[in-house]
């Protein structure tokens, strides 16, 4: 699972990518999604949970990362692991629970081996029966197999199927950003899951995803209807109860603000493919509710580290590829692609730990209004996700445009940024570092 | 026993519970959230073990104005993803009155659902249950809360659920 490229692949991905647009294929070819898993998800950090989700020993969760069942575990106090949810005897899978606690051991359904939650196998039923063979049950072959490295920022867990690269906090850059401003928005500077996870299946591309999450030119379009209907009803409880509506229909009228706004915006590209959304909706009332979290922060901080950290002003940050993170509102989605016309989404959200309960909420609006299977917003972007899909398979053109204000962005201390925030930037910028991965330069 | 339970009881929430899906089914969303009081709630959860769905994660959690943003959006012309609109079929069964649950204020209803989606032509189902916490209103009821557990509440979902169920 290392990423150096095949000559047969350069063959297979030369001219895919140019600066400016790419290929339809990148989107649609089954050959190229395989290149994809073996040069981008086994290469790079794949998002595994985060630290709150595994508290106790034994505590797992699973996920995938590319076509790989894994399961992320609390060893000791101290230590946690990714292996692959197989066993090493006849290959059946550990488990088959998105999450729970294995005990002391994780134990075969099939023929009672029993792990350590390093791997290391604890004990094997009748083990005179393998005197005088070959096996060794210290041997690697015998253990559950773990990922090469694992590793967490402030909580956050990732695990890399590539024994070599660049550690996580080098590989993250600026996109760490994402997790400081969670965690730093939290008095007690850290956060804890929330352990609903909501899983959303897509028809479509995993790039589409990630591309649509720093579109800024696409939300008053695509989600006109929900961001009209939202401010409409906005005006009637203020007009019935004489009272503001709450926050949470704003998170969806905000949807409708006019292209015009988003331009004064600024998106920027970090190595490694990783970009963000600058700017954001204005979310510093001052109700009673945020100013007795401002209070609270105040006390932990100090006024103006306070002031400094609710200026940060991060709409959204990818972290490629795997993550989608809206750190204000302490939510983010993790990528799986399933082929090439199949992504599912794993929607999560996080307390922070010592705010107040109002400013949970105010999360948890958010991730029943916008991110929950029942998303009034996501309805719109699914669908258009799908139809670029359907449209992508015909043969009526080969190329996907990504033109815009291409040529103007600002390049800095290794950092791009765009001339607008309807930029095409992040697209470009996701794709270089697309091209990077596959041709094992990253 | 609750002073709600009589004769006929059961046949007339039965006709209330059809009257309800057969609403949906024909889009007549207004009619449908007039169903509830004015402080109703359609509530949707992500657990079944979950008592009280305030302040928690739900697939749907929806008061008056929040049924009433959905219903524009649904009704919106650039509702993208409602072109052309899904068509559903409700069917609605095992109706059971609660009496032990029931009170002389409130009858609690325990029912089933089989619900059929078109969409895109592709077809999905949806089962589930229905907990219908009814208030009497004049010769009708009106819905103070309406649980719907969702069988398939933790699975992946395919695509999103853009209207009530």
């Amino acid at each position: 699972m290392d990423g150096q490229s095949t000559p047969a692949d350069k063959i297979l991905l030369e001219g895919l990518v140019e600066t400016d647009r790419v290929h339809k294929d990148c989107y649609v070819s089954e050959e190229v999604f395989e290149k994809e898993l073996e040069h981008i998800f086994y290469k790079s950090w794949i998002y595994a949970g985060h630290e709150s989700q595994i508290k106790n020993k034994g505590d797992f969760t699973t996920f995938q990362i590319g076509r790989q069942p894994m399961i992320l575990v609390r060893g000791d106090a101290d230590n946690f692991h990714v292996l692959f949810n197989r066993c090493p005897h006849r290959g059946a899978m550990l488990t088959n629970r998105h999450m729970g606690n294995a005990g002391h051991h994780f134990i075969c359904s099939y023929h009672a081996w029993q792990f350590n939650f390093d791997g290391s196998v604890h004990a094997i039923p009748s083990p005179a029966g393998y005197d005088d063979t070959r096996f060794d049950k210290n041997d690697q072959d015998a253990c559950m197999k773990a990922a090469p490295r694992v590793a967490s920022y402030r909580g956050f867990i990732f695990a890399s199927l590539a024994a070599d690269g660049p550690d996580l906090e080098t590989w993250l850059s600026g996109a760490k950003a994402a997790f400081d401003d969670i965690c730093d928005r939290a008095p007690e500077g850290e956060v804890e899951v929330v352990k609903t996870c909501f899983r959303v299946v897509q028809k479509s591309n995993w790039k589409i995803f990630l591309e649509n999450q720093l579109d800024a030119l696409h939300p008053s379009i695509t989600h006109g209807a929900a961001g009209r209907a939202a401010a409409d009803v906005e005006e009637e409880i203020k007009a019935e109860t004489g009272q503001e509506a709450p926050l949470q229909y704003h998170y969806l009228s905000a949807f409708t603000t006019p292209i015009y706004k988003w331009d004064g915006l600024e998106t920027a590209g970090h190595k490694y493919g990783h970009s963000m959304l600058q700017g954001y909706m204005g979310l510093r009332p001052k109700d009673p509710d945020t100013l007795e979290y401002e209070a609270v922060m105040e006390k932990a901080y100090g006024k103006e580290r306070t002031d400094e950290i609710f200026n940060t002003n991060i709409h959204h940050v990818l972290v490629y590829p795997c993550l989608s993170v809206q750190s204000p509102l302490q939510q983010l989605r993790a990528v799986r692609p399933l082929g090439p016309n199949e992504t599912l989404t794993e929607i999560w959200h996080f307390r922070l730990k010592g705010a107040p309960e109002a400013i949970y909420r105010r999360s948890l609006h958010y991730y029943n209004l916008v991110n929950s299977p029942s998303t009034m917003i996501n309805a719109d972007d699914l669908y258009n996700f799908w139809r670029c899909q359907q449209g992508l398979t015909s043969e009526g053109g080969d190329w996907v445009s990504f033109h815009r204000n291409e040529g103007q962005d600002y390049h800095e201390d290794g950092v791009t940024t765009s001339v607008t925030g309807l930029s095409e930037l992040p697209m470009r910028h996701m794709f270089t570092a697309w091209a990077g991965y596959m041709k094992g330069e990253l | 026993m609750s002073k709600l339970i009589k004769a006929g009881t059961q046949q007339e929430i039965e006709q209330f519970l059809y009257n309800q899906s057969e609403m949906l089914d024909t889009r007549r969303w207004q009619d449908w959230i007039d169903l509830f009081t004015a402080d109703g709630i359609y509530w949707m959860p992500a657990d079944p073990a979950d008592e009280d769905g305030d302040g928690i994660p739900s697939i749907f959690y929806e008061d008056h104005y929040l049924m009433r943003t959905r219903m524009k959006r649904l009704d919106h012309p650039r509702a993208w993803s409602q072109s052309p609109a899904p068509r559903t079929s409700h069917l609605v069964s095992n109706v059971q009155l609660d009496a032990a649950a029931s009170t002389d204020k409130e009858l609690v209803v325990r029912s089933r659902f089989f619900t059929g989606e078109i969409r895109l032509d592709k077809q999905r189902h949806f089962v589930g249950s229905y907990t219908h916490y009814l208030i009497p209103d004049g010769k009708s009821w009106k819905i103070r809360l309406q649980r719907v557990d969702i069988l398939n509440y933790d699975a992946p979902f395919d695509y999103v659920l853009q209207v009530w169920l």
